[in-house]
């Protein structure tokens, strides 16, 4: 369910069709920066009411995006 | 300049933040002082802002506590509804050579000047990126930027501010938010008031006076409005000359 939220975000920011977004896509690739990608979780934070404390963990690809947001959610 | 903006500016009570709030105020900006312990001199200032017609508030804060920082800010937030500009001007001197020099003077001094500045940034950074705009003054001093004999502790804190603005400043360059520094001089305060080689410093300064903290609030306006645009992880030496 997050990885399709997060999927339906990016498409519409990056103007692309949602299929075009796989859990492995690297961020880095869709030309997305670590600033969008904390954009990206303050959005996300809105939309599924948590608030999400940036760790350590390297954010690369929308799986480790997911990852880190259903392990806070836990 | 500023109509219609949110500025929150600390160590807004009196001196140099004093005079940014009523500048900021006097161009139409609502003002959020912050302010260590002076309650008088912050209801002062705050009754001067109101005069001018603007929206104005003071809160307590001790700017190295980063949960009272966490705290005031959500409170702004709620007051004000947003923030344009921040202004990161508290701090505080305990000159002492450096074997009279203990470490919890070195810290105090460091954890006010500089980490406050962070925690206030860190607060307000997410505000900034999602409008796509903004403006945060760091307040430095030449004593940053030359080093000055007895300030170990608020010469490096002050140099610190102008690498937290640099890097600040190419964070969130690309979201349209600058970050700038301001090096101030020798300033006509309550800071420099104790200044016994008062008189002999003047020699130093080859405009031959202290800056009045109107000077600073002057540079300050330009840096938060948008004439100053295009400018961001600068530091402006505003000085007299001194430090050339």
């Amino acid at each position: 369910m997050v990885f399709e939220k997060i999927a339906a975000l990016l498409a519409e920011k990056l103007e692309c069709e949602v299929s075009e977004i796989k859990p492995e896509t690297k961020f880095g690739d869709l030309g997305i920066d670590s600033l969008d990608v904390m954009e990206l979780l303050m959005s996300l934070e809105d939309e599924l009411g948590t608030e999400i404390e940036m760790g350590e963990n390297k954010v690369e690809t929308v799986a480790d995006l997911v990852a880190m947001i259903e392990s806070k959610q836990n | 300049m500023l109509n219609g903006k949110t500025a929150v500016v600390t160590g807004g009570s009196r001196g140099i933040g004093a005079a940014i709030c009523k500048k900021f105020a006097e161009n139409g900006a609502n003002v959020a002082l912050l302010f260590a312990g002076n309650t008088q001199k912050a209801e002062e200032t705050k009754a001067a802002l109101l005069e001018m017609g603007v929206k104005a508030e003071a809160y307590q804060c001790n700017v190295a506590d980063a949960e009272q920082v966490a705290e005031v800010c959500k409170q702004i937030l709620a007051d004000f509804g947003s923030v344009d500009i921040l202004v990161n001007n508290a701090g505080i001197t305990k000159d002492k050579l450096v074997p009279m020099m203990k470490v919890p003077d070195f810290d105090s001094v460091v954890d006010t000047n500089l980490k406050g500045a962070f925690y206030m940034i860190k607060q307000f950074y997410p505000v900034f990126m999602k409008k796509r705009s903004g403006k945060i003054i760091n307040i430095s001093s030449v004593s940053g930027l030359m080093g000055n004999p007895g300030q170990t502790n608020y010469s490096a804190s002050k140099a610190g501010l102008v690498g937290l603005t640099k890097s600040v400043a190419k964070e969130l360059a690309a979201r349209n938010v600058c970050c700038n520094a301001i090096a101030p001089g020798f300033v006509a305060t309550d800071m420099t008031e104790n200044l016994s080689e008062g008189n002999k410093l003047k020699d130093f300064i080859p405009m031959k006076r202290f800056g009045t903290p109107e000077d600073i609030a002057k540079l300050a306006l330009f840096l938060a409005s948008d004439q100053s645009d295009y400018i961001t992880g600068e530091v402006i030496r505003i000085d007299g000359g001194l430090a050339m």
